[in-house]
Order: C-alpha cells, then structure tokens, then sequence
C-alpha cells in the first residue's frame, strides 16, 4: 500500500484505472512489477478501512448488474460498460463512514437474498422499481429528522450509480457529450428536444 | 551564492505580491520576492488542467482519508480531488479558533490568485465614506478618487470582463466585452428592468477572465477550470500576468520555501532593515535586507508577521503602537439566499455552448440613494441560471432504459444566487499570537477569536428574502430560500487586522499603506482594510498595491525612506 502512495500521480492514476479494469473481472497483461502495484491498489480500493470487509469479484458483479438495470444499455452503453460496479466499491470503502458502509453491504444483502443475479432483466427492473418507490417515501417520511436519518440503501445505489457512470467516459462522451476545450461561450443557442446534455468539467 | 541585499523586498506572491514585484521592478528597483511555499510553475505544473472527470479516482469527490488531513478545510467546498495540492496543510500549519474560524489558505508561488474567484469589482465612495458617516470604526484615508487611477491601472494589465452599467455604487472600469447573460438570465434581467426600474439589476459577472487576448495570454476558452490552473492563461493569476511582467524586467529574484519570520527593525533609524528568513526544507536562517518592504502575506498572515516583529520595541509587535494591531478582523458574510425554476416556454427550445466561468451580478441596492434598512451598509448578489444536469436525478424517480436517456438530456432551466454581506468592523474581533502551540516550523501559531454581530444577523434575512422576492417579482416559480449558516472566514475574504487610517493613534498604516512606526514597510494585502464593503475586495488589493509601490518609488528617490 505504502508502495502506491509514494507513486508519482500519474502512474497512481494509471495504477487505478487498471484496478478498475481488473476489478471489472479483465485480465490484466503487464510487468510483474505493475501487477504488484496493481494488486496493493486493489487491496486498498477492496479493503475497508472500517474493517467492513472487503468487496470480492461477485460483489462487484452483482453492483454492475444492478447499476445497469438503472441505467442499461440504451443506444448508448449502459453502467456495465462504465464498469459502475467497481467504482461503487472504491467509493463506499473510502468515502462512507462506518455506519453508511453497513447500510451498503446489509442492502447488497437483500438484493442477493432476493435472488438478483438469477432474475431476469424484467424482474431486475420490478424490484428496483419498487426499492426505487421504497427509498423515496423513506426519505420523504424522515426528510426533516434531527439528527439526519440514516440514508436507505438504495438511495446510496443510485446515487453511486449516477455518479459513477454520468462521470465515466462512457457517461460523459457517449450518453452526453464533452468538449474539454469548448473554445467559446454561445450565451443562447437553439435546442431541439432529444439532444443530449453538455457534460461539465471536473 | 544569492544575493543578500536587494533595493526592495516583497514578503508573499499572491494577487498582491505580485502586483508589488511588478511594479516595483519595473520602476527600476532590484527585487526579492519571498513565498514560503513551493513554487508552481505556469502551465507546466498545472498537473490536472486537463484532465477528465473520469480521471480522478473519486470523480473529484472527497475521501475519508482527505477529511482526516484536513481537518478545517473540509468544513466546505474547498476540500476537494481536483486541487488539494494547492490547499494549505492544516496539520502543517495549525492555528488557535477561540471562536470557529474558517482558514482557507494557499501556501506556494502565486497564492490563492490561482484558485481564487476572479469576480473584480470597484468600490465606490459610498463604500469608502462609509465608516465615517457611520460612525463606526475610523474614516479610511482614502477616497475613489484616490484609488481610481490605479483600478484602471491594474484592470487594464489583469484583464478584466465587464458591462458599462453607470451605476453609482459599482463604478464602471477599463473592461474587456462582458461575458454575457445566457438566455434565461437574460430573460430576467429583462424582467427586473421592468419591475425595479433598475434599482436592482442583473449585470453580467466582472471577471478577471480574458475575452481578448493579452500579451502572452490566449483569451477564455471557457473550459471553467480556473481553479487548476489555466493552460491559456485565460484568467489573472501571479503566473500568467504579474510574475511574467516582474520577471521580463531582469530585476526579479524568487525565493519558494522562504519563510518571513521577522521583520528587522533598526530603533536608531526608526525604519526597517530586512527580514528574517527561515528556509522551510533546511531550516537554514538567513538574513536579507532592502530599503523598502512590501508585507502581502495575506491578511493574517502579514498581521501574523507583524506581531513577531520588533517586539523588544514594542511588545505588540511592529505597528502596535496604535493598539489596533491584530483587530478589526473582518470578511464577507454568504451562503444565504434563494433559487426556484424558469417555466418559460420560450426556454424549452433553449441551451448555451461552453462553461461560462462566471455568473451574474445583482449590485448593492440596500441602504442607498433613500432605502433605509434596521441595519448597516448592504449586500450584493452573486448567481446563475442554468439547465439543469444529470444529477438531478438523484431526487427524482425512476430506473431503467427511458429514465437514463432523459437524464443525460439537458433539464429544467433553474435561477438562483447567494448574497455577499459587508460585515462592520470590530475591536473585539481579532487575532493574537498562541504561544502554546507551534506549528511545523517552530513558529508559534495565531489565535483567531472572531464572530459576527448583530448587523450582520439583521442583514442575513433580507439576503434571503429579497432574493424570494425578486425570483418571483420576475416570475420564477418554486422558489426556495436558504441560509446555509455561516462562519467568520468561509467567505475567503478576511480583511483587516492592520487597518489604514489617518491617525497613528487610532491605525497602523497610514494612506499610503506605510506602517506609521516604519514608513519603510509597506502592507498591501486585505490587512490594511478598514471596512469591507460588499463587493468581492481582490481588485482593490491590486489597485492598492499599485499605489503604494508608486509612491514608495517616489518616496525613496526624495530619500524619505
């Protein structure tokens, strides 16, 4: 781990892109040397820091499968392809606080006890329809709690969901579109309904 | 072997050390300009200018790991992925918050100029009379009359994006073309115009961002990426305007990693004689001196100086003598204000290309030309209004195939804006040095004990409500206000605690910012403030820098330094 903190930037960032890629169930070619570097990352990126577990290849299946059902492949690549799965992980184990990462993990929990991965793509939509309804009332039900309610898991799926694959290329370049450089600023331009957002920088 | 001795030497490389290192050199004087953190060199350290949001592992959010380093700055937006290199180490360099106060600081060559706001601004008189027709504090020494040349000056090198408005309160200046109002703000304004007659009106934000080049600068490209450096130089910062001006003239020497840790004081000559300074990697100590010294350390950080400074002259340190060192410390109060929805059916049909790296502009218009509030001064507002993006999503309803492609659709058009307040100054607001607690240099750190007042609490309501009223005077619907709370400091505007004035007995510097104990040291930066009026202060820091350094020049050829 210590190996990876002390890598320039550049390569840490290259490091992790590959994780994403190797937690995405790819297989990864290279020097032993990265794949070590590769592998610390991925401890780092699997293992809670809270002692919550660790996030293991089904786990991030099953994320990918549920992140596409939210946002599936249309006539643009869906979350899947956005590998949503593994960015959901690295976030809930180094931005949740202890009691959000148990929340996380007793929800991916109930979407395995309800046999998830074995639905089919209509019944994947059911249920996350009816969580989707669920995790609505909820926050309505507690939106002015003091202190704040814990969040309902499925709340913290979506979010993730739309984070992580809005701001992956796919997301940025495919479902919507991106200039880097956009060159000028048209103050009023006209818009015809169907057409994509601008994706904004980060 | 560096040199030791240098005509002048300027202590901080922000907006204004810079702007002191500029002129100073190109008035003919050898200068060393000492910043005590790294250097950041322009364009080639602008590590992350170009990357993608899917670049950053957390997307540019905030980690556990990154909340625990920074245990201040990440009681708001500034703790962040994308720029934490240039966010100031609060373990590093602690401090003492007898009362919560919020310090954002930026800690290497060019300061906070290169992730700063860029809104640019001129006060008016009313802002500048303001203490004396109070009663509050002291009169500043100055009037717009004194500073406007110099607001012309330093817009006219910053580069600097604006409307002619001809309003009496936020004087127009030597503008490039404004960035304009995209479709719905523009609609609005529109709309104002019809309901406040022009009292309170939608202008397009001033910015230090180009819309025609300048000598070695390419104009926006409105990538709205400011704050991690621009590979165009698109907006003023140290590296992309001033640095490049001071280092042309062959007269400049920078020194990273140099920290001040005292002023030299010369009793016999009542003047300064240099500056003590403590390498921050060998921990080495040097002694430099000049004939002239220009603090611009930033607000506290220049005060902080002070206090370490002659102290077997005087206590206090140098500039107590008036008993006003260290107090009087102010910012700008915010984050209260309102927002709601544009349904305009002429908008469905409307977008706008590029990332527009500013806003809109609702000018002061309280407590001016008759209005008359329960409290002091006023407010102006800073806003936009915008398509929604796909993170509205997050509170809506809905999964699958359709719900994705609609939101990756550009949403409802929304408006809102938040309010800048003036916040009085007050003795009892200040800062002192704690002996008690070093931070990693040995230095023993600062005490800042500050809080608003009832001014300020009286103010915050009308900056919520009056946003309310004006949305929906001009039709916006669903409208919602806010007051998010605020903290001395969030505003990243601290001023004071060295104010000008036009008594020794009653200020530390005088009117041309010469500390009245040593009329060889200069303070520049937004210490020197008497008041803070409401517009965002970095173009007066310029302009005043500017000023001073031309008069020191001119004092120091009548050998009156």
């Amino acid at each position: 781990m210590s190996e990876l903190e002390q890598t320039p930037v550049i390569d840490r960032r290259e490091a992790i892109r590959r994780v994403t890629v190797l937690l995405g169930g790819v297989a990864l070619i290279g020097g032993s040397g990265l794949l070590t570097a590769c592998e610390n990352a991925q401890r780092r990126a699997a293992t809670s820091q809270a002692g919550a577990g660790t996030f293991t290849a089904t786990d991030i299946a099953l994320l990918d499968e549920v992140a596409e059902t939210i946002l599936p492949e249309t006539k643009t690549p869906g979350a899947k392809a956005a590998h949503v799965g593994a960015f959901m992980a690295l976030m809930v184990t180094d931005t949740y606080e202890d009691r959000d990462q148990q929340i996380f993990r007793d929800g991916m929990k109930q979407l395995k006890d309800a046999s998830f991965m074995a639905a089919t793509p209509d019944q994947r939509l059911a249920l996350l329809e009816r969580l989707d309804r669920e995790q609505k009332a909820y926050g309505e039900t507690h939106r002015d709690d003091t202190p704040p309610a814990a969040p309902h898991y499925f709340r913290q799926i979506k979010e993730l969901a739309l984070l992580g694959y809005f701001t992956s290329e796919i997301g940025c370049t495919q479902a919507m579109r991106y200039r880097e450089t956009p060159g000028r600023f048209d103050p009023c331009v006209p818009y015809t309904p169907g057409e994509t957002a601008w994706a904004g920088h980060a | 072997m560096q040199a030791q001795n240098y005509d002048a030497i300027v202590v901080g490389s922000g907006i204004s050390g810079g702007w002191a290192a500029k002129e100073l050199t190109e008035k003919g004087l050898r200068v060393l300009l000492l910043e005590r953190g790294k250097n950041i060199e322009h364009i080639k350290d602008y590590v992350n200018a170009t990357k993608a949001p899917w670049d950053y592992p957390h997307r540019g959010r905030r980690t556990k790991a990154m909340e625990l380093a920074y245990p201040v700055l990440k009681r708001d937006y500034p703790l962040n992925e994308t720029n934490l290199d240039w966010w100031a180490s609060d373990q590093e360099s602690p401090y003492t918050e007898v009362k919560r106060f919020d310090w954002y600081r930026g800690y290497h060559v060019g300061g906070r100029s290169l992730m700063w706001g860029r809104q640019s601004y001129r006060w008016s008189d009313f802002d500048f009379e303001a203490n004396a027709k109070d009663g509050i504090a002291i009169d500043w020494p100055i009037r717009y009359a004194d500073i406007a040349p110099w607001y012309d000056h330093v817009e006219r090198h910053a580069g600097i994006s604006g409307s002619r408005e001809q309003m009496a309160q936020l004087p127009d200046g030597q503008f490039q073309p404004a960035m304009p109002l995209n479709c719905g703000e523009d609609l609005i304004a529109g709309r104002l115009r019809q309901k406040f007659g022009g009292r309170r009106r939608i202008i397009p934000g001033r910015t230090a961002n180009l819309t025609q080049p300048l000598p070695g600068r390419t104009k926006c490209q409105y990538r709205n990426a400011c704050w991690l450096g621009c590979p165009f130089g698109g907006y003023f910062s140290t590296q992309s305007s001033t640095l490049p001006a001071a280092v042309a003239t062959g007269r400049l020497t920078l020194k990273p990693f140099a920290i001040v840790t005292e002023v030299l004081y010369d009793r016999d000559k009542s003047r300064a004689k240099g500056v003590r300074v403590l390498d921050a990697v060998s921990m080495q100590t040097t002694d430099y001196t000049a004939r002239i010294i220009f603090l611009c350390a930033s607000t506290l950080n220049s005060t902080w100086l002070l206090l370490r400074s002659a102290t077997d002259v005087w206590p206090g340190g140098l500039g107590s003598s008036s008993g006003e060192l260290g107090h009087n410390l102010m910012d700008h109060h915010f984050r209260a204000g309102a927002s709601g929805t544009l349904e305009e059916p002429r908008l469905d049909r409307k977008y706008y290309y590029g990332r527009r790296p500013t806003g809109f502009y609702i000018p002061r218009y309280r407590n001016l030309f008759g209005d008359k509030r329960v409290y002091l001064r006023g407010f102006g507002y800073q806003g936009g209004a915008s398509r929604q993006g796909w993170s509205r999503a997050v509170a809506e309803l809905g999964v699958g195939a359709a719900f994705k492609d609609e939101m990756a659709q550009p949403g409802p058009w929304t408006i809102g804006a938040t309010a800048f307040g003036e916040m009085l100054p007050d003795h009892a607001n200040r800062v002192t040095i704690d002996s008690s607690k070093k931070d990693k240099w040995g230095l023993p750190v600062l005490a800042i004990d500050c809080a608003t007042g009832e001014n300020e609490h009286l103010m915050r309501k009308d900056m919520m409500n009056d946003m309310a009223e004006t949305l929906e005077a001009a039709g916006v619907k669903h409208v919602r206000t806010y007051d998010n709370g605020y903290f001395p400091g969030m505003g990243i505007h601290e001023m004071g605690t060295a104010r000008m004035g036009r008594d020794a007995k009653t200020s530390v510097l005088n009117a041309h910012n010469q500390v009245w104990d040593a009329p060889n040291v200069f303070v520049t930066d937004g210490s020197c403030m008497a008041s803070t009026a409401c517009p965002n202060p970095s173009l007066t820091y310029m302009a005043l820098t500017a000023r001073a350094a031309d008069f020191a020049v001119s004092e120091l050829k009548r050998n009156n330094l």
